[in-house]
């Protein structure tokens, strides 16, 4: 049996703007087990960030609002927690990495600093002890001259160093979580590699579970153990990484995979999904995804799936898999 | 830092020169004629023209300029009109109480207009925030005038907890501080609440919440100092206008002050009096300057000086 890490159910996180309410999340349940790797894809906009923050309960500063669901850590249910014992967990049992390394730290203090804050907050180490370890924790992610690295300040430091450092930050408390939110796309792809070296480096050497989140299925095939796609702030499709590249079954995953160039191939123009993410104000009343769906049928039009097993672990949320009785009462 | 630090004192230099010349023709352009004032309402043309040889006024304008720079760079600004006694000491001795009633004012303001800043920025659209702009909103609209006389109407009329006005003890400093700071408290609070609004909305604002860290941390820990550039002008050019002397409220308060000594000068076309006043508010303005820009320097690391 394997142990849940993370489990998030049927979370819902909406958005009360001045027009009206946006269901940024609705409604979706990812379960990321001990050990795992799990990749949360999908195009902008499609709440995949928001269900991260929802997890960390960052929504400070937001318009947003966890109205339903749960969300279940290592048997704790998060949302139950006060905000001093969420504080207790956020950077050091779960931490975070974020897209813009560039923006992501404090352009005011030091290197040293803003690492050593985390690590005394979390290990109540001294002064000493937490300098030692943000030098170790520097080391950890490859950055040379570790030594002056901690008494520089962010702006002297390159997108991927930076990124090195906000990843040291993050693994600094040796969380059991990490969530990181598309950790690579703000660099160049060299760097890229090397970050996702590094990751899958530091989630080897132990135990540790990743939630990934980005849009890039190449960094999912890389990573990943499993895949969530996301769509308009629902789940469309999970399954382990190869059945989602061999056997993608969800028009939208299939759009996905076929937009993405593959080696050897020789063709004029990529495949595009046409049409745009729905906005709020104009979300379809059936499946979400029925007005860029080239197998969209009268049933689409009319009501949102459920998302189900098609075989073993492997969901998909289709009218094209569902059962034949089930459209005929539609 | 230092060779900016001296480049920069170089710079006055040619400010200051510049400045010189305005100030010492707009100042001849004021209407009315010393040797007159001087001379008083009942003396003869001839008398006059007496008083306006011994004052050098009867010399063309561009030899009166003449005199009147090689005199500062020989140390000697001259003697004021009405008094005879230097211009130096004339503005000694009102420096002081000008220079202590600003220092004390901007304490307080700034202190209490960055705390009324930070409380609105992170309790947005609460009650907190409305109160605190509403104060704000006051401490501009009021004329200080009309503070001023309130509070010696209350404080010191009906009271009698504090002076009436002059300067004899601490407790005069009192009421003419509160007055003097309030607008400048107002200004810090908005300045601070729009800056630090906008910092808490940026990238490692949510880093240092997704580290653990408290709201207290987060915000007058990282927020506060990137927060303060804005904060930190707008607070140096205050200090500025107020070491000029504030005219109105060194009159409502009858404080001896460089305010009242200009009001007094030019009142009296106590032409030496006026030039060099002027020139000192334009030395402490450019030295405010070079002051906040070194501040900026500790704020912000980004900022170099080469």
């Amino acid at each position: 049996m394997t142990e849940k890490m993370l489990e998030i159910t049927n979370l819902k996180t909406y958005f009360h703007g001045d027009d009206g309410v946006v269901k940024a999340v609705d409604g979706v349940t990812i379960t990321v087990n001990k050990g795992e790797t799990v990749g949360v894809v999908g195009e902008s906009g499609c709440g995949k960030s928001v269900t991260s923050l929802s997890v960390m309960r960052l929504l400070h500063d937001t318009p947003g609002e966890i109205v339903d669901g749960s969300i279940t850590f290592e048997g704790k249910s998060l949302l139950d927690l006060s905000e001093k014992e969420m504080r207790m967990i956020r950077g050091n049992e779960i931490a975070m990495i974020f897209q813009e390394p560039m923006t992501s730290l404090n352009p005011v203090y030091k290197i040293g600093k803003q690492l050593e804050e985390v690590i005394k907050l979390h290990l109540h180490y001294d002064k000493k002890e937490a300098r030692n370890h943000a030098v170790n924790m520097l080391k950890l992610v490859g950055l040379p001259r570790a030594e002056d690295v901690v008494n520089e300040y962010p702006h002297q430091l390159s997108g991927g160093m930076r990124q090195r450092v906000m990843i040291a930050m993050a693994m600094a408390c040796n969380p059991k979580l990490l969530i990181a939110d598309e950790p690579t796309t703000a660099l160049d792809v060299t760097i890229q590699a090397q970050i996702l070296d590094l990751m899958r480096k530091l989630r080897d050497e132990s135990e540790r579970s990743i939630m990934l989140i980005t849009h890039d299925l190449g960094v999912v095939a890389e990573m990943c153990d499993r895949v969530v796609v996301m769509y308009a702030g629902e789940v469309v499709e999970e399954a382990d990484v190869l059945s989602i590249f061999e056997n993608p079954k969800h028009p939208y995953t299939k759009g996905l995979l076929g937009s993405v160039p593959k080696l050897g191939q020789d063709l004029e123009k990529l495949d595009s999904i046409p049409g745009n993410v729905p906005t709020p104000a104009n979300m379809p009343k059936g499946c979400k995804f029925a007005p860029r769906c080239e197998f969209a049928m009268d049933v689409c039009w009319k009501k949102d799936p459920s998302l189900l097993a098609t075989n073993g672990n492997h969901t998909c949320r289709c009218w094209l898999y569902q059962d034949q009785e089930k459209i005929l009462e539609v | 830092m230092l060779r900016y630090v001296i480049k920069r004192l170089i710079g006055i230099i040619p400010i200051l020169f510049f400045v010189s010349i305005f100030i010492f023709l707009f100042v001849h352009l004021i209407p009315g004629d010393p040797a007159r004032l001087v001379a008083g309402q009942d003396a003869t043309l001839q008398d006059v023209e007496v008083v306006r040889q011994e004052l050098g006024l009867n010399q063309p304008i561009h030899i009166q300029y003449f005199n009147f720079i090689s005199g500062i760079f020989q140390g000697d600004v001259g003697s004021s009109i009405k008094t005879g006694r230097p211009v130096f000491d004339e503005i000694a001795s009102r420096f002081m109480p000008t220079f202590w009633l600003t220092f004390w004012s901007m304490i307080w303001a700034v202190m209490v207009g960055l705390l009324i800043g930070v409380i609105s920025a992170t309790k947005r659209n609460k009650w907190q925030d409305y109160l605190g702009m509403f104060g704000a909103v006051s401490g501009i609209s009021m004329p200080s005038f009309w503070m001023g006389l309130l509070l010696i109407q209350v404080f010191a009329v009906q009271l009698g907890w504090l002076p009436v006005g002059g300067l004899e003890s601490w407790q005069s400093y009192i009421l003419p501080s509160i007055t003097l700071g309030s607008g400048v408290a107002a200004v810090v609070a908005r300045f601070s609440r729009s800056s630090l609004m906008d910092i808490l909305k940026d990238d490692y604002i949510r880093t240092g919440r997704a580290k653990g860290l408290n709201e207290h941390k987060v915000v007058w820990g990282h927020g506060l100092k990137n927060a303060m550039i804005p904060v930190v002008t707008m607070t140096g050019l205050q200090f500025g206008f107020l070491l000029g002397g504030s005219i109105v409220i060194e009159t409502v308060f009858s404080w001896p002050g460089l305010g009242r000594l200009l009001i007094d000068s030019v009142a009296f076309r106590d032409y030496p009096v006026i030039q060099a006043e002027m020139l000192l508010f334009a030395l402490e303005f450019i030295l405010i300057n070079l002051i906040v820009d070194l501040i900026y320097g500790f704020l912000n690391p980004q900022i170099r000086y080469d």
